[in-house]
């Protein structure tokens, strides 16, 4: 049994990957929503670098945030409509490990892609460049807590018709403490402070997220999909 | 030891009719120790020195924000009860606590927001404790929304309780970030009020006012748990019995 655990994950990661590879369009989504919110942001505020200065670190935490948001809805809406949500829980394997192999396959094609493309938005925004590292690694770790907790609400709301607004109700006051210590990273970093204490906070919310959501969310999915 | 009163509290039907007794007397305790604490909180409660009577809402957002927070524990502890024995008649306390606390928040946001204004100088203040009370207001309305969205009871109970749950773990933490985080944004020019070194004339009738607030909220749940069982149990032939047949009957011709 013990050596059967970690198949799920790996079958589930692979999956997961592989549909994401072959709708590029819709994978691609949250990345051009995070571009495209952030370009407005010059346009709304103002356009000269001294005003953009102080507030683009948390203007792009919060436009990742919102853009890792936009995605979770779909994270298991589309297994849950053609029903193969329902064979992953009548599976006999643990439901905690294919789980988390589906979070971390939406976290490589959410996350990452955000985390990459943050530095060149940072720029754009005249972030100076001593927080560009504590951005990026922030958003590297902070993304992945943030997949953990948007699938928790996704579990939640997945057999619901109309989920996306109770979606939001929910993971939202949840993501606070990743939002205030990511950019407090970043602002750690045009402080001149070292950004390390922060960094070390947001890796403890990520290890909590990453033993604690799989379980939480596979007692969900049993619970809401079961008996809806 | 005898575990039989836990299971009896888990029959509706029991509960309702061992509570009807309750009542009066929880009715009489709230409004004695609410009028009490209000007449001497306004009226016999000497001034503030720096506040004038501008601080005499503290008897209404004090207490307000303390059953706020409790509430929310009864809330969660009455849904992980309802998870681990399948307790109806817990989730109806889990489902009416939600909107009890829910207001209560609200109001302690309201009078803080009020009091703001002639202390602070503005109406709202990104204060870490005004920042928390919003959220567990976002938190409240969170479960309520998760409850109602089912077209299942029992769907909506769990999800809700599930919900509950995962906010308990989550508030020290938010409480603790939103902390950290007010410490770090801290602007100079706000001096929080703490109350450390408060009167005894003062205190005493606050104390007074938490009691009554205390039992308003056990009113307040019980009134409504009450009505809950009303209504789920309205087929059963003791609330038959209890409503009058006609009653019952107009209610399912109605719907």
């Amino acid at each position: 049994m013990l050596t059967n655990t970690n198949s799920g994950f790996f079958a589930y990661l692979r999956r997961d990957l592989l549909l994401a590879y072959r709708r590029k369009g819709e994978a691609a989504g949250p990345v051009i929503f995070f571009i495209m919110a952030t370009t407005l942001i010059p346009l709304g505020v103002s356009p000269e670098a001294k005003s953009l200065e102080g507030i683009s670190a948390g203007i792009i935490w919060v436009m990742a945030l919102l853009a890792t948001l936009l995605s979770t809805d779909s994270l298991f809406a589309s297994d849950f409509k053609d029903g193969s949500l329902e064979q992953m829980l009548i599976a006999p394997d643990l439901l905690v490990m294919p789980v988390l192999g589906k979070v971390v396959a939406h976290w490589l094609t959410t996350g990452l892609p955000l985390t990459i493309v943050s530095p060149v938005l940072g720029i754009m925004l005249s972030l100076p460049s001593s927080a560009l590292s504590p951005l990026v690694a922030g958003l590297a770790v902070g993304t992945a807590s943030l997949s953990l907790i948007g699938a928790l609400g996704a579990a939640l709301t997945v057999s619901l018709q109309k989920g996306g607004l109770l979606l939001t109700l929910i993971v939202i006051p949840l993501y606070i403490p990743v939002i205030i210590f990511g950019s407090a990273m970043a602002q750690f970093g045009i402080d001149g402070l070292s950004w390390g204490s922060p960094l070390a906070v947001l890796g403890t919310l990520l290890a909590m997220a990453v033993v604690l959501c799989p379980l939480a969310i596979a007692a969900i999915l049993r619970l809401t999909t079961i008996n809806q | 030891m005898d575990w039989n009163w836990f299971h009896r509290m888990g029959s509706p039907r029991w509960f309702y009719l061992v509570t009807s007794r309750w009542m009066p007397w929880f009715g009489a305790a709230t409004l004695i120790l609410l009028v009490t604490g209000l007449v001497w909180g306004m009226g016999f409660a000497p001034e503030d020195a720096r506040q004038g009577n501008s601080f005499r809402i503290i008897y209404l957002h004090v207490p307000a924000a303390f059953l706020a927070l409790a509430g929310y524990f009864l809330m969660a502890s009455a849904g992980a009860i309802g998870l681990i024995w399948k307790m109806k008649l817990s989730y109806m306390v889990m489902k009416c606590a939600a909107p009890i606390g829910a207001a209560l928040t609200f109001v302690a946001l309201f009078t803080g927001a009020v009091w703001g204004k002639p202390t602070w100088g503005s109406y709202w203040v990104w204060d870490a404790r005004v920042t928390s009370m919003l959220i567990l207001f976002f938190l409240y309305v969170g479960v309520m929304a998760v409850g109602n969205a089912f077209h299942s009871q029992e769907a909506g109970n769990k999800a809700s309780a599930v919900l509950a749950l995962v906010g308990t773990v989550n508030i020290p933490i938010i409480y603790k970030s939103v902390d950290w985080w007010f410490t770090l944004h801290q602007p100079s020019t706000i001096k929080l009020t703490s109350a450390p070194t408060m009167h005894p004339d003062m205190f005493q009738p606050l104390l007074v006012m938490i009691l009554g607030f205390y039992c308003f909220y056990a009113l307040a749940l019980l009134l409504s748990v009450r009505v809950e069982i009303l209504k789920r149990e309205r087929k059963t032939a003791w609330v038959r019995e209890i409503v009058g047949e006609h009653l019952t009957l107009k209610d399912s011709g109605l719907r």
